[in-house]
This record gives C-alpha cells, sequence and structure tokens, in this order.
C-alpha cells in the first residue's frame, strides 16, 4: 500500500507545484493520473522515487517511510519501486538484455554488473519477462534498433526485473503511435493484475485512462480534486480538471492567501 | 499607419557613436604605432634572404644516407606518442568525471576544471623543458609531456560529452536503485564511448607531431635528431627528416580521419 500524506513540492521560492497533497493506493489496482500539463503529475511520481526530493510531506510504502532514506537504504527502497518513462530511457548502445539486466543493478554487485556476470535467476527471468510481452527474440539486438513500442516494453521488462512492489508509469505512451500506446496500456494492466502489482499511471489520453485503469485521479495545479472510478468521470470533472490557466488559478489564490 | 520612407541601414554592432568611433580610431592609431615602433632590421632582413637561400641550396638534394638514424628517431616518436596517448587517455578520463558540472559535486568540479585548466594553459614546448630539466634529456620527459598535453585536451572534450548526455538513462538507473559505479558504467560510458575512441585517435595522432616539436628542446624522438642535424649543419639530412615527418602526419590523419567517420 502506497499513502501519501499532506505532500509539497516547492521549486525554488515560488508556487508549490504539489499543495497539501494525500492519495492511497491500495492493493492491486491500476490508477491513472490525468490533468494538463504543468497540474504536477510528472512531479508526484517523481517524488514517490525521490528522482525528486519532497519539501514536506510523507510517503509510505508499505510501511516504509520514503521521505527522509538516504543513500543505501535509499538505494534499497528504489529497488522496490519501478518506473517506466515517457522517453524510454533506454541505454541505445547497450542490448536489450543488458537494458533489462540494468533493473537489476540495485541487487548485484558493481564488478558482477561491470562484467556482465548476471546471476542464473535474473536470466531466467528476465527471458520469462520478454518472452511474455514479445520481445525474447531482440536480446542481443541493440536498443536502439527496435520501435517505439518494442523499446517501451523494454522499459517495462526493466522496471519489472526489479521485483518492485508498485510500478509507476510517468506518461508511458506519450512517444507512441496510437495503436501501440493501446497496446502498452493493455499490457501494463494485464501484468499488473498477473503479477499483483499495484500501478501509477501518469497519462494525458483520457479515453485510455477510462479504458485501462481501475481509478482516476484528476489533478489541477497541485491539488488533487477528482478521485474516482472511471465511469464516474463526466464532462463536468472533465472542465474542473482541464479547463483555466495556472494564472488565472494562481492569481485567485493569492487573493485567497491575503 | 504612416508612410515609409523605405530607406533601412543595419543596426551598427557598437551602438553608442563614441564608443564606436573611439573604438575604431583607437584600432587604428594602435596599429600604426605597433608597425612605426617595432624593430625591423631591413639591413638584416636581405642579409636573412641570403642566408635562406643558402640552408635550402644546402638541403637539395635531400640526403637519406643516415637513415637508420632517421627511422631509429622516428620509432622513438611512435613509442613517446603511444605511451602518452594511453597514459594521458587514462588519467583524462576520471579527470573528465570530475570536471563535468552534471555528475560532479561542485567542489571536486572546481579541483577537475583546474587541472584542465593548468594541463592547457601551457604550450608542450614550455612543458617539454620544465619535464628535460626535471627528468633530463631523452624520450621519458617527452612521454611526460605529452600525457600532460593529452589530458588538457582529451579530458576537457571528454567533460564537454558527458555534459551533453542524455541524463534520463542516468535517472534511470537511479530510480532502480543502482549504485553510484554501476550507473556511472551503464548510463554514461555507453553514451560517451564513441567519442572517447574518436578523442584517443586524434590524440595519438596529435601526439605523434607534438613529439616532433617537444624533441627539439630535448624531449627525445625525431624531433632531437631534426636538432642535431641543424645544429651541425646537415640541413640535406634536416630536410630528409622533414619530408618523411610531414609523410607520417598526412598517413596518420588520414587514417585516424577514416577510422573517426566510419565511427559515427
Amino acid at each position: 500500500m502506497l499513502k501519501i500524506t499532506d505532500l509539497v513540492k516547492r521549486y525554488g521560492g515560488g508556487e508549490p507545484v504539489l499543495k497539501d497533497l494525500n492519495l492511497t493506493i491500495e492493493g492491486e489496482s491500476v490508477v491513472s493520473i490525468i490533468g494538463s500539463s504543468g497540474a504536477g503529475k510528472s512531479t508526484l511520481l517523481r517524488c514517490i522515487n525521490r528522482l525528486v526530493e519532497p519539501t514536506s510531506g510523507s510517503i509510505v510504502l508499505n510501511g516504509t517511510e520514503l521521505t527522509d532514506l538516504r543513500g543505501a537504504k535509499l538505494r534499497a527502497a528504489r529497488r522496490k519501486i519501478g518506473m517506466v518513462f515517457q522517453g524510454f530511457n533506454l541505454v541505445d548502445r547497450l542490448t536489450v538484455m543488458e537494458n533489462v539486466q540494468s533493473g537489476r543493478l540495485g541487487y548485484i554487485s558493481t564488478y558482477a554488473a561491470i562484467m556482465r556476470r548476471y546471476p542464473k535467476k535474473d536470466i531466467r527471468r528476465a527471458f520469462e519477462l520478454m518472452e511474455r510481452v514479445g520481445i525474447a527474440q531482440y536480446a542481443n539486438v541493440r536498443a536502439d534498433q527496435l520501435s517505439g513500442g518494442e523499446r517501451q516494453r523494454v522499459g517495462v521488462v526493466r522496471a519489472l526485473m526489479q521485483d518492485p512492489e508498485i510500478l509507476l508509469a510517468d506518461e508511458p505512451t506519450a512517444s507512441l503511435d496510437p495503436k501501440t500506446s493501446e497496446q502498452i496500456m493493455g499490457l501494463l494492466r494485464d501484468l499488473a493484475g498477473e503479477l499483483k502489482l499495484p500501478v501509477l499511471i501518469n497519462i494525458h489520453n483520457v479515453t485510455e485512462a477510462k479504458q485501462y485503469t481501475d481509478r482516476i485521479v484528476g489533478m489541477r495545479y497541485g491539488r488533487i480534486i477528482f478521485d474516482d472510478l472511471p465511469t464516474k468521470l463526466d464532462q463536468d470533472a472533465m472542465d474542473r480538471i482541464y479547463s483555466g490557466s495556472p494564472h488565472a488559478d494562481r492569481g485567485g489564490e493569492m487573493k485567497a492567501a491575503s | 499607419m504612416s508612410a515609409h520612407s523605405g530607406k533601412w541601414t543595419r543596426p551598427p554592432f557598437i551602438a553608442n557613436p563614441y564608443l564606436r568611433w573611439a573604438t575604431y580610431i583607437g584600432a587604428l592609431v594602435y596599429f600604426v604605432w605597433v608597425g612605426a615602433t617595432i624593430p625591423i632590421d631591413w639591413e638584416r632582413v636581405v642579409a636573412g634572404v641570403e642566408r635562406a637561400g643558402r640552408i635550402f641550396g644546402g638541403a637539395f638534394p635531400p640526403s637519406f644516407e643516415r637513415s637508420g638514424l632517421l627511422i631509429d628517431g622516428f620509432l622513438e616518436s611512435i613509442k613517446i606518442a603511444i605511451l602518452a596517448t594511453a597514459g594521458g587517455v587514462v588519467l583524462s578520463i576520471p579527470i573528465a568525471f570530475m570536471a563535468a558540472r552534471n555528475v560532479a559535486p561542485l567542489p571536486i568540479f572546481y579541483i577537475g576544471r583546474a587541472i584542465i585548466i593548468v594541463a592547457r594553459s601551457f604550450h608542450p614546448v614550455i612543458v617539454a623543458i620544465i619535464f628535460v630539466k626535471a627528468v633530463g634529456f631523452g624520450p621519458f620527459a617527452g612521454v611526460l609531456t605529452l600525457i600532460v598535453y593529452s589530458v588538457g585536451f582529451v579530458a576537457k572534450m571528454l567533460a564537454e560529452r558527458i555534459e551533453e548526455i542524455d541524463f534520463g538513462q542516468v535517472e534511470a538507473m537511479r530510480a532502480a536503485g543502482a549504485p553510484y559505479l554501476s550507473t556511472l558504467f551503464y548510463a554514461i560510458f555507453p553514451q560517451i564511448m564513441p567519442r572517447q575512441i574518436g578523442l584517443t585517435i586524434y590524440q595519438l595522432d596529435s601526439n605523434l607531431r607534438a613529439s616532433a616539436v617537444v624533441g627539439i628542446v630535448g624531449a627525445g624522438g625525431i624531433g632531437a635528431t631534426l636538432a642535431n642535424a641543424f645544429g651541425r649543419y646537415d640541413y640535406d639530412f634536416a630536410f630528409a627528416i622533414t619530408i618523411v615527418i610531414v609523410a607520417a602526419i598526412l598517413v596518420s590523419e588520414g587514417v585516424s580521419g577514416y577510422i573517426r567517420k566510419r565511427l559515427a
């Protein structure tokens, strides 16, 4: 279970990007986060695995408080949080197998990593997962030879190799064509079910969010203003999530503050 | 709105007219003053042309009689260049990481940049003079000199390449809980490897050229042979050495250019 309490993130001295945000993800649900650009979706996801430092608040994953971890403890916690990126973030010049095994870097020694001496069970697991998503034939191909959809499959397998307790996906389909995008969303939903894994997906495509996820969280300028079943997301809710400009929103707040 | 006159002139480079004209006149005055005050003795220039004629006359035809000496000097230059390139590149990699703003903490970054600036600020000939004083005449001084020279160039270029990497790959490793060195080897090395190889080949080529120059001040190699030939007024032998140096540089430049093109 992931429990976020009173999370605040402020860059520099400006307006906070996340404002006292509360969110709980239970069980193996697939949750999508929607909202316009600048709403803080990406910052929220990155606060969870501490690619972004939260300013204040608490994030607890299965009993571990993540916000005050440092060094080796932070790395150990990150191993349990898989992440899938919009731009895939594969190492282009390495093979698919090396990319997939890079999800295990938190578990194996640096020497084993450099010498590519991966444990047998990791190699077996890699082939299982690659077969599951249909990229096993590319194990020895360089990552930059693959198509977008295949590359994102590598990204998903890399995250799953971490043996994660939760999967974060930061706009995993935004760089893909519509058809491939649906395939990846379907894959994330199915894998979540098979591996009993909660998945948190930032997404711009509301249709896909409704179709592939169990719950939709709507964000607007650092706050959650909608949190319900996909069927409950009506036009009125959509307008509240996507209307207005950040300027108007912030102007209103400044008045409220003074 | 109003009618346009149809005239347009480009805004001047320096907006303030006083400053603009002061700059132009100042530059002109300085050049005239330099030309008028630099001591050029025309009689000596005439004598020099005569002497140059004698040297070139003595250089024809080039003499390959003592080609054993030439080959020895040349092989030594190649040894110097290879050793210096290997040593310089090995040293450059950690220094480049220290001097890359996106991967090094600020104090380390300053140390890295300082090493590069010091290595770059002296011409190899000056460095060679210091090393010849320190370790004596011969190829070892040449190797040390060219290591410094290589670090100055390779570490700087490599640091710039590290600063240009796609940081998303580093983020992906961090998100997986990878330790520092593993992240370095998986997310950064593959990205900088082509540039690293290209720089190494370029530096080998560059060190071969520079080894001829530093040899003249006593740091071994073909440069020492050349300096000796001049010292003994063996202009025909000196000319032969020069021809070989030029030929070798042409060949090495061609080969390194070809390899670097194929790398991309």
